[in-house]
């Protein structure tokens, strides 16, 4: 796989960003650059920094300290070029709630210059499903129509980097495959996408992702190469009462570590693994084992 | 392109985009039933209130006579008030000292006193002396009672002139007790504007421009090309062509159903009115650019800009009666000049360079804060 790291490449760059709310450092030494044409995710937990990292971004507040450029415009000095350029959608639904939704994605163009029209082929797929509800108030929609008009409106520009707050929050499991669909497509067209989300089984839809939590990073990479540094053997297991037996498996010297996901407990093993645990079966690591992992670790074995 | 093209074709980009943001403003408020009913309920209510508190009918108003003289002209006076279907004289008073008490414990609405020897100096000196004492408390009421009581007493002048020849003079002097400036009903009617503009202009668009910060939509706004001046300011535009309907609306309410009657010039009282409704809007920026959430909005206008305008403008209690210290805090609300201004433009009629302190007074205010709110909004979230 090509390296994004090469600056010609990258459409933004983060140096060193800080950013402290009271006794709460937000963010610290935040540093990655993002690739033109990349869908960036960036993974973490609720309160972990992803929302104030995208405001900086976005020219909306100020960094302590650190840099950052968005398609080489500083976000500090050149923060009103930026913002014709880029699109945002803020995680929590920032529409007018009593305005329709045709009203509302005419204001929005109108407020970027712009007219619907003109480029509609970009946001044709995603606003025909809501076209039929095209005189309903925004407020009454359901979640993922709601989230689809964010989107056009926040796509109505065509901005060269799109930035997505936490975008499948609160939207059903159908229409979040919708939404990585329409990502998908809109990286053909040439959009950079930097994308937050708390789901770590999303993250296996970016080309690159940053685990953060408590506002560091702990790791940038593509999802396969973040799994593939998964250094240890992981299991799953089940029983009748899950509770019980992880309580049982966190008891057990053996057990490294043991935590539920989903229906499953997943466990790692500090030797051998210890088959008198019911429906014992070595797993293929997700996201959100090496999540784990990291935070208990620090780190995870990469290869170069 | 040329220079003059590049900048036109900004100019109607930045027109089209103030007209989307203005025109948004409008289906918000048109759209949310609370506030329509805020911005055109309470004033209407409010004018209607004040129409029903007048009331001009007098009838049967308890009348005590305190005659001295006793003789024929007192005799026929006191029976022809007491014949009109407006009085009945209820009450001889027999000594001077009964007049002050008179009022405070019945329903008499009018005390009617004879100088002594009243006849004898009438056909003599054909010239003679009668006191009305008018319970004015109510001063349409009290206005229509002297009125009334006067025109009894010229027809009984009439009736001695055709029966003597003789001219005779009665000089009834009026006196209104408890409200001896007249204040009535019509000098609510400025206090009333002020309020009002208070509540549409500073309120509402301090909590129409938070709901935004609030809902998160400013944030999307922010982080578009749209200049942070051009969001608030157009949030201001509706609520000036509002507040003006308002002003307008009230003014027809006034002539209509309260008959104030408008006697200066209509144009100065509306270029007056406008600046006062840019001082109270420049007001709601200024709440707006420091306060983040709609109740503190709702608060800060409440008790900062409503409540004193209600007790320190002059609209419940005059100015001049209140102590150095409120003058002196009294003059830094707008509302007291206008309320000033407004009532000469209104009520007495007085040119428009009679006004011209308070009109500078509010232009003042108005740049002064203006001035201060622009630089109070930020470009970013923070």
């Amino acid at each position: 796989m090509e390296t994004k790291n090469n600056s010609q490449l990258s459409i933004l760059h983060s140096q060193l960003i800080n950013k402290r709310y009271g006794d709460v450092q937000a963010l610290k030494d935040i540093s990655f650059e993002v690739g033109k044409g990349e869908i960036f995710g960036l993974i973490g937990p609720d309160g972990a920094g992803k929302t104030t990292l995208f405001r900086i971004l976005t020219s909306l507040i100020l960094a302590d300290s650190g840099q950052a450029t968005v398609d080489g415009l500083d976000v500090i000095n050149d923060f009103r070029e930026l913002r014709k350029r880029i699109g945002y959608m803020p995680g929590r639904f920032s529409l007018y709630q009593d305005l329709s939704v045709e009203e509302n994605l005419n204001f929005y163009a109108t407020v970027f210059n712009t007219t619907v029209e003109e480029n509609y082929y970009l946001i044709r797929d995603i606003y025909k499903q809501i076209e039929p509800f095209k005189h309903r108030r925004a407020g009454k929609l359901s979640g993922g129509m709601k989230q689809k008009l964010a989107l056009s409106c926040a796509l109505i520009h065509k901005p060269t980097v799109l930035f997505l707050d936490e975008p499948t929050t609160g939207v059903d499991p159908v229409s979040r495959k919708e939404f990585w669909e329409m990502l998908k497509k809109l990286k053909a067209e040439g959009i950079t996408i930097v994308v937050s989300t708390p789901y770590m089984d999303e993250a296996q839809q970016c080309d690159r992702i940053a685990l953060i939590q408590h506002g560091k990073i702990l790791s940038i990479e593509t999802p396969e190469k973040i799994i593939a540094g998964f250094p240890e053997k992981l299991y799953q297991a089940h029983s009748e009462n899950n509770y019980l037996l992880l309580l049982d498996l966190r008891k057990n010297p053996n057990v490294k570590s043991a935590f539920m996901s989903g229906e499953y407990l997943h466990i790692v093993f500090k030797s051998e693994a210890d088959e008198t645990i019911p429906n014992l079966k070595e797993i293929v690591p997700a996201i959100e084992d090496c999540f784990i992992y990291l935070m208990e670790n620090g780190e995870l074995r990469m290869e170069n | 392109m040329s220079k003059k093209t590049i900048l036109n074709s900004q100019l109607s980009t930045l027109n089209s985009q103030f007209f989307a943001f203005v025109r948004k403003e409008f289906y918000h408020i048109f759209r949310d039933m609370r506030t329509m009913l805020v911005i055109i309920g309470i004033p209407v209510f409010q004018i209607l209130i004040i129409g029903f508190a007048i009331s001009t009918e007098v009838k049967n108003v308890e009348v005590a006579v305190y005659d001295p003289s006793n003789d024929e002209a007192t005799n026929r006076i006191i029976n022809q008030l007491d014949a009109s279907e407006y009085f009945n004289v209820v009450r001889r008073l027999k000594s001077a000292n009964d007049v002050d008490n008179e009022f405070q414990k019945g329903k008499t609405g009018l005390i009617v006193i004879f100088s002594e020897d009243f006849g004898k100096s009438l056909y003599h000196t054909g010239d003679a002396a009668i006191q009305l004492l008018v319970d004015a408390s109510d001063p349409n009421q009290g206005m229509t009672i002297s009125s009334y009581a006067s025109s009894v007493i010229a027809g009984y002048q009439q009736e001695l002139l055709q029966e003597t020849n003789v001219p005779v003079r009665i000089n009834p002097e009026v006196r209104m007790l408890y409200n001896p400036e007249m204040r009535s009903a019509y000098n609510f009617v400025p206090g009333l504007m002020g309020l009002i503009f208070m509540l549409v202009c500073a309120m509402m668009t301090s909590v129409a421009i938070v709901r935004e910060k609030e809902t998160g939509t400013m944030e999307v706004l922010l982080a578009s090309p749209a200049k942070p001046i051009y969001i608030v300011v157009s949030k201001l535009v509706p609520y000036f062509i509002i507040s003006w309907i308002i002003f307008i609306l009230i003014l027809l309410l006034s002539v209509f159903v309260l008959e104030v009657p408008i006697t200066g010039s209509l144009v100065w009282l509306n270029v007056f009115t406008l600046i006062f409704i840019v001082v109270a809007l420049s007001l709601g920026l200024l709440i707006s650019t420091v306060v983040k959430t709609q109740v503190a909005a709702i608060l800060a206008s409440g008790m900062g800009l409503i409540m004193p305008v209600m007790i320190l403008s002059g609209y419940v209690f005059p100015v001049e009666s209140m102590p150095p210290v409120l003058q002196w805090i009294s003059g830094i609300i707008p509302a007291r000049w206008f309320n000033e201004g407004a009532k000469k433009l209104i009520i007495e009629g007085v040119p428009v360079r009679s006004v011209l302190k308070e009109m500078m007074i509010l232009l003042g205010m108005a740049i002064g804060i203006i001035t201060v709110s622009l630089r109070n909004i930020k470009t970013r979230l923070e």
